[in-house]
């Protein structure tokens, strides 16, 4: 049933498109916890995405660190904050001139990259199944060292974050 | 034709899961209305009561002594209980924020059924495998719905727009996050030992090498004690708690959409005991009747084995209940975070060294 | 003598919280099994629960607040409203009778109440109006079960809690301070 993979997939990116774009300007709401919402929306059907690849650990992880966790994370401090509906603020001209400077430069960056890449997967290779044991072996045989430096470079950052919140401390 | 069709083979998977989740849902829902009532059954008993024993429709105590034993029994309260969900005011307060007023309880409930979706609740019947969807992530599918029950809890606090359920709804997201952390590392160790992520191999492993919990106890403690916090019931209720937030989240809720949080407490609590039956406790298997059913007969039997398993950890989840004060929040906190996380990672740890020389 | 309680420091099997969690889980547990098999006084009432077998509270229990009548039958309350005044959530409203109302009933009193209405909506049962009532007049009784379909109806007027209050036996001031008074009288003094 390869059209009925392919309307879940056009339903799915649009789904992503859309959300994507109510998250950052949603013209009946500028709350930022509907923002933040969309944006789990975003997560959701991007996962979607990833199961349409056959990639379920992904999709599973997908939902599980950003919408399960980063996101509720994001709404507690929304919440805490107490931040009020946003007024409609003026434009500010540099903001959005280098704004959209750096969208044009990142859209390019993507579709030279769309443009340079072979379409892999459907030709023909067989699904990946059981991804789990290949991403895996993959992480922590090939991309070993970029691996560990990533966490590295997070354990850092949690570093940081108690040097600061406890620098009254010796 | 219509032979045609139904020989496909998609169309009967289609049809099939539909009929298992119709099924499923339904039992749950039985399940829910009457986890409720043995909870009022079993706190009246433990604290010198004497429970629900008086609600009765009018024909029912007609039938010569069953109708008078099922009454003593309780047995018709769900009944009423949902009626009086349904039939009383469902009053929407004028400073909330109601498109998520609205949302929430719903939010709140999806989560806890789909979870069910990956527990295999039995070996096969006929061809059928019993599990609704046989995913070969099945644990990590799990804790990404669960992770997602908590924003029900959150926006109904959030959305009241009031004190105390905003007071439960923060509460609630610190508490989830922390545990679910204990929680995922807590099974990572089961998955070490098995090799699959995938729930019915995990099972059909125990049918075969024994129950898990005897392998990983300290896992399976952490993963109880996690999951009383994951389902908000004591002494976890922080969220909720009536003594300190009158209500907490649902302060503000009347009716059907209370109803729903209720529903989604139990549905949680149901998802979380087959959950660690799945785990622990060799799914539909037991120490003798290991081999995947043949016969209708056996399929049944693998069922019925499966659902015992639960009732008897959802009694155990109801019985802690009247024995353990609530914790204050930072003892909550201390235990998630400095007792159960090093814990559960040492518990990593040390079976990821058992299984390397072991299993060489 | 003093009594001295060990508080020393938990040891570590105490601080897993297992010991506290086997206890809790006995202690439920007996209730429970004693519950069930039928064995608890607490559940075995014999005689029928609660809505049909009313409750027997006992001597001294604080109920709603009603008027009572001495053995003669008549009303024992003079209408001095100290009881209105001292009443916290003011439940209590009297109507004295005025210069050209109706007398009590009852020798030795001036007057009693044309109207004594009780709000047992608003009566918080704190036995204030029974403490201070000079003429034993008042009393917290043992009726604990109110219920009615309308407020007004929680409203007790003067009859009602004369009839809910029945006759307070033994309590009779003034025929005690007669009788004294009469004692005192044919008293034999000697007077030198
Ligand atoms: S019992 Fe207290 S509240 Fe009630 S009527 Fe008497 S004084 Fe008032
Ligand atoms: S009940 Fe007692 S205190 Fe109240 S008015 Fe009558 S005599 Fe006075």
């Amino acid at each position: 049933m390869p059209q009925f993979t392919d309307l879940l997939f056009y339903a799915f990116a649009g789904l992503t498109l859309l959300f994507g774009f109510l998250c950052v300007a949603n013209p009946l709401s500028r709350n930022p916890v509907t923002s933040a919402m969309f944006l789990v929306l975003t997560i959701i059907s991007m996962a979607g995405l990833f199961v349409l690849l056959h990639a379920f650990f992904l999709a599973a992880v997908q939902i599980l660190v950003y919408a399960g966790a980063v996101m509720v994370l994001f709404l507690f401090v929304i919440m805490l904050l107490d931040l009020k509906e946003e007024d409609r603020r003026k434009l500010n001209k540099t903001a959005v001139g280098l704004g959209s400077l750096a969208v044009l430069g990142l859209a390019g960056v993507l579709v030279r990259a769309m443009l340079a890449a072979k379409p892999v997967i459907a030709a023909g290779s067989k699904p990946v199944e059981g991804s789990t044991k290949e991403l895996g072996r993959i992480l922590f045989e090939s991309y070993l060292l970029p691996f560990e430096i990533l966490s590295i470079l997070l354990l850092v950052a949690m570093v940081g974050v108690i040097l600061l919140s406890k620098k009254d401390l010796k | 034709m219509l032979e045609n069709i139904l020989s496909d083979p998609s169309v009967q998977f289609f049809l099939f899961s539909a009929a298992k989740i119709a099924v499923v849902f339904g039992v749950v829902m039985t399940f829910v209305a009457y986890a409720v009532l043995v909870e009022r059954k079993v706190s009246a008993a433990i604290q010198d009561r004497v429970g629900p024993n008086r609600t009765a429709p009018p024909l029912a105590l007609k039938i010569p002594v069953l109708g008078r034993l099922l009454q003593r029994w309780g047995m018709f309260q769900p009944m009423a209980d949902g009626l009086k969900f349904i039939l009383k005011e469902d009053f929407t307060p004028a400073y909330v924020r109601t498109i998520y007023f609205w949302l929430a309880p719903a939010i709140s409930v999806i989560p806890a059924f789909l979870t069910l979706a990956v527990i295999p609740f039995g070996s096969n019947l006929g061809q059928q495998k019993m599990v609704i969807a046989d995913l070969n992530v099945g644990i990590l599918y799990t804790f990404g719905i669960v992770s997602l029950g908590v924003y029900g809890i959150v926006l109904a606090g959030w959305s009241s727009n009031s004190k105390y359920p905003f007071l439960g709804g923060i509460r609630s997201s610190a508490q989830m996050i922390s545990y679910e952390i204990a929680m995922g590392m807590s099974v990572v160790s089961l998955f070490l030992i098995s090799g699959d992520l995938n729930l019915s191999k995990l099972v059909e492993w125990q049918a075969n090498h024994g129950w898990l919990v005897f392998y990983q106890p300290v896992s399976f403690v952490i993963f109880l004690v996690a999951a009383f916090a994951e389902t908000n019931r004591l002494p976890f209720d922080l969220p909720e708690s009536e003594t300190e937030l009158v209500g907490g989240y649902h302060t503000e809720y009347s009716s059907m959409k209370f109803a729903l949080f209720f529903l989604g407490e139990y549905a949680n609590m149901i998802a979380s005991s087959a959950m660690m039956v799945t785990l622990f406790f060799g799914g539909w298997s037991l120490p003798f009747l290991g081999k995947p059913a043949e016969s209708l007969l056996g399929g049944l039997i693998h069922i019925g084995i499966f659902i015992a398993k639960m009732i008897v950890l959802m009694i155990v989840f109801i019985w802690v209940r009247w024995m353990l004060p609530r914790f204050r929040y930072d003892q909550l906190m201390d235990l998630g975070w400095r007792r159960f996380i090093p814990l559960a990672l040492a518990n990593i740890v040390a079976t990821a060294l058992g299984v390397a020389l072991f299993n060489r | 003598m003093t009594k001295v309680v060990d508080r020393s420091p938990l040891n570590f099997y105490e601080k897993t919280y297992l010991p506290a969690l086997v206890e809790g889980f006995k202690v439920t547990a007996r209730h429970f099994v004693r519950t069930v098999k039928g064995e608890n006084t607490a559940t075995d009432l014999g005689d029928g629960y609660y809505p049909e077998v009313p409750w027997r509270v006992n001597e001294g229990y604080r109920g709603a607040p009603y008027l009572v009548r001495d053995q003669e039958g008549s009303t024992k309350c003079v209408s001095c409203q100290l009881c209105e005044f001292i009443c916290p959530p003011k439940a209590i409203k009297i109507t004295p009778p005025g210069p050209e109302g109706q007398g009590a009933d009852r020798p030795n009193a001036e007057k009693m109440p044309r109207e004594f209405e009780i709000n047992m909506l608003r009566c918080i049962f704190c036995g204030l109006c029974q403490e201070v009532c000079p003429e034993e007049a008042i009393f917290l009784q043992q009726h604990y079960s109110l219920s009615g379909l309308s407020r007004e109806e929680m409203v007790y007027n003067k009859e009602k809690l004369l009839k809910l209050g029945g006759v307070h036996a033994g309590i009779q001031k003034w025929k005690h301070k007669l009788e004294e008074a009469r004692e005192q009288e044919s008293f034999p003094v000697q007077v030198d």
